[in-house]
């Protein structure tokens, strides 16, 4: 087995040697390791997309807006995600933002992990008939992950999630009614000794 | 009195980081420390007569077990080699997580001694090699056998039986990735199974020379004396692998400076230094002439930088024995001003080194320090501005900014990695091929290309926007957002210039291992001795803390 130190070391020079700057193929060593952490094909989509993108002009996207289209090949899943790291402190004000035709979105999945922990709330990524959930780089949750991830994509939206409960303030109560059922009421005299007894409050 | 950290621009100057000495905060010492409570076992030997085979050493704590595994193997002379390229060692080390089972012992016999070529799993967390320094192998096997002890001379201008050609850890060739370990609290210290892995080779060469020669001579043949062998280390050669290392993880190289100069700074500030502290800095630096006079090298360079630390820190003794007292207020802060007035860059250092002896205190807490979690520093924060860059670089990089990068001299060489081995090399840009394949470990000459087209840009643009144009400066953009919060981080040199000497990068690295005897075989690489006068893993329990300075070389 490979350790994530060599898929990180690997996927940086093969980036370099591809093209890509030293800067930007530091992060996607950093993005693949990530992606081979959580269980995702990484280094099989990369080797897949460097073979692609010897015959085919994929688009780089440098400034993100809500909505985002390519003019004829699809946008390259790496400059993308840099770009959507990068810009994360004002992109992640916008309602929702709309893409059209990514190539390898796996690849643009890491970058948008190391996005939601940057920003600090969870991120829904929908695309064609996929979901997957990206909670603070902790873990990436889906519909999809015991299946070949889609080489393309075509209609994305992604959606900053703002930080609320899962579950309802009568659920919350219950189960805080069984938890106060390990506390013990304190006797008067008690309650006397305890810190700040004796004591104004305005001394 | 408040002391100042030493200014970065002077401390991290190429010259001065290879004037680095070892001290109470080298990996090496600090690994003693916190593993002297440890149970030492030697579990299995079963070597053959003429000392090839297998032997498992360990170190257990509670549940806690690290076994290193060692295959000797014969080769021939003309193998032997100390070089990257070789492929076949005397013997073969690695250090497995835990009691490694006869299934473990057969596939590490299988992929051990293969080193690169070979894989190894997240249960293995180092691996090494050792060649035997032959002449002195078998003059002590010789000796041994005919019921005497080895000529001691010889071994003192050697000082070890084998030499390391290379350690690897954290995820090389498979083996365990350095998060799934980072938490343990004994490895809190960087390179601590490194120097876990090269202490219990030294006493594999200890046992197999024994081994050897009571085989060769069963009725006759005696031990090697104990005070003998604790005043033989464990050689290493270290080429170009290392210098890269040291550039490639800023936050590492800040910690581990920071906490020397923190100690220093520390130090200084004593206002009263007890006598017993004063007395024990003295004596260690008196008793560390040795280490000195029996530094043997044939390099030029090092004999000169040698003979000029002999005669500095002997007219050290002359101020402090004469000139000096120690009931003065601050005296390590006088000694310190006295230091950079009258004495050369490699003896204020080992000077340095010294202060730390008599203070645990200050250095324990430190070694806890000198770990980094890089991971936390890696993300470049995009929505500061072009201006706060160029104040970073103004402020951070000042001498580097005055290098005029158009002059060939200070572009003359670039950093390559060998498809041979896969090692990082040096060359010369004018004369070799490849330089279109350049690392990016011209730092100084990249932030100087950095700093021009900031001032191109908009002062309010945001580092985004700049990016979105600017991508082949990413990674010193990295790099001077990480210099901003770690002051140590950057060689404030020129990594790429004409007069570059790689060896001081190298030597930087090793005074932290705690590495002695730097013997430069080129301006590339060089011999170093690691833990010669440490004690022996029975005496672990009960040791001399100064034993550094007290070996009989």
């Amino acid at each position: 087995m490979r350790s994530l130190s060599e898929i990180e070391t690997t996927a940086k020079r093969a980036s370099r040697a591809v093209g890509f700057s030293w800067g930007n193929s530091e992060e996607v060593g950093k993005s693949i390791r990530l992606l081979e952490m959580f269980g995702l094909q990484g280094i099989k989509n990369l080797n897949h997309y460097y073979k692609e993108k010897e015959t085919k002009n994929f688009e780089d996207l440098n400034l993100i807006s809500e909505k985002n289209e390519p003019s004829s090949e699809a946008f390259c899943p790496i400059i993308l995600g840099i770009s959507f790291l990068d810009q994360i402190k004002l992109i992640e004000n916008f309602d929702s933002i709309h893409f059209k035709k990514i190539a390898h979105p796996v690849i643009f999945l890491s970058f948008l992990s190391r996005a939601s922990e940057i920003s600090g709330k969870k991120i829904h990524f929908k695309f064609d008939q996929n979901e997957i959930l990206l909670n603070l780089n902790v873990n990436i949750s889906s519909n999809i992950l015991n299946q070949e991830f889609p080489k393309f994509a075509n209609e994305i939206e992604i959606k900053f999630v703002n930080n609320q409960d899962n579950f309802t303030d009568s659920e919350w109560n219950n189960l805080y009614k069984l938890a106060e059922n390990t506390f013990v009421e304190e006797s008067d005299s008690l309650k006397q000794g305890a810190a700040g007894a004796g004591l104004t409050d305005n001394d | 009195m408040k002391i100042k950290l030493r200014d970065p621009n002077i401390i991290m100057k190429l010259s001065r980081l290879g004037s680095f000495h070892q001290s109470k905060l080298s990996f090496l010492r600090s690994f003693l420390s916190e593993f002297k409570d440890w149970d030492y076992n030697r579990d299995f030997f079963n070597l053959d007569q003429e000392g090839y085979g297998e032997a498992v050493y360990s170190f257990k704590k509670k549940d806690r077990v690290y076994s290193l595994v060692c295959f000797a193997n014969p080769i021939k002379d003309e193998e032997r080699s100390d070089r990257v390229i070789a492929t076949k060692w005397d013997a073969a080390f690695t250090l497995h997580d835990g009691i490694p089972s006869k299934d473990d012992i057969k596939r590490l016999k299988d992929q051990v001694p293969k080193q690169e070529v070979g894989r190894l799993t997240f249960k293995e967390l180092t691996l090494s090699r050792a060649n035997k320094s032959v002449r002195v192998f078998n003059h002590v096997v010789e000796c041994l056998s005919e019921g005497r002890q080895p000529d001691v001379n010889l071994l003192s201008k050697v000082g070890y039986l084998y030499r390391t050609t290379a350690v690897y850890g954290s995820g090389k060739f498979g083996l365990a990735d350095r998060f799934r370990i980072k938490n343990r609290e004994e490895i809190n210290g960087p390179f601590r199974l490194e120097m876990m892995l090269v202490y219990l080779v030294r006493q594999f060469t200890f046992d197999q020379v024994n081994h050897i020669a009571h085989f060769k001579n069963p009725n006759k043949a005696v031990k090697l004396d104990d005070q003998i062998c604790k005043n033989l280390g464990i050689g290493n050669s270290t080429g170009l692998g290392m210098a890269p290392f040291i550039v490639n993880h800023p936050t590492l190289l800040n910690n581990w400076i920071l906490s020397r100069e923190t100690a220093l700074k520390e130090i200084r500030e004593i206002k009263i230094v007890e006598n017993e502290d004063s007395e024990l800095f003295i004596d260690c630096v008196k008793k560390s002439l040795t280490n000195i006079t029996s530094w043997n090298t044939d390099s030029e360079y090092q004999q000169k930088k040698i003979s000029l630390l002999l005669k500095n820190v002997e007219k050290f003794i002359n101020y402090i024995e004469n000139n000096f007292d120690f009931k003065t207020e601050y005296p390590f802060n006088e000694i310190y001003l006295w230091l950079e007035q009258n004495t050369c860059e490699e003896c204020i250092e080992y000077i340095v080194s010294i202060m730390m002896e008599p203070y645990s205190n200050i250095t324990n807490p430190l070694v806890s320090n000198m770990s980094s979690d890089e991971d936390k520093y890696f993300n470049i924060p995009t929505n500061r501005t072009v201006q706060e860059l160029q104040d970073i670089i103004e402020i951070k990089y000042p001498n580097i900014l005055d290098i005029n990068f158009n002059q060939k001299e200070n572009h003359q060489n670039f950093w390559f990695i060998s498809k041979n081995k896969e090692e990082p090399r040096l060359a010369d840009r004018f004369e070799e091929h490849g330089s279109e394949l350049e690392q990016p470990l011209a730092v100084a000459r990249d932030i100087k290309k950095l700093y021009e087209k900031l001032l191109s840009e908009k002062n309010n643009s945001s580092i985004a926007e700049f990016l979105s144009l600017n991508s082949e400066l990413r990674h010193v953009v990295r790099r001077a957002f990480i210099i901003e919060k770690f002051p140590y981080s950057e060689i404030q040199d020129n990594t790429i210039s004409k007069n570059i000497v790689p060896i001081d990068m190298l030597r930087l690295k090793l005074s932290f291992f705690g590495a002695l005897k730097f013997d430069p075989r080129s301006d590339k690489w060089l011999r170093i001795c690691m833990f010669q006068g440490a004690p022996l893993p029975g005496e672990l329990k009960s040791y001399d803390e100064q034993w550094v300075y007290k070996a009989n070389n």
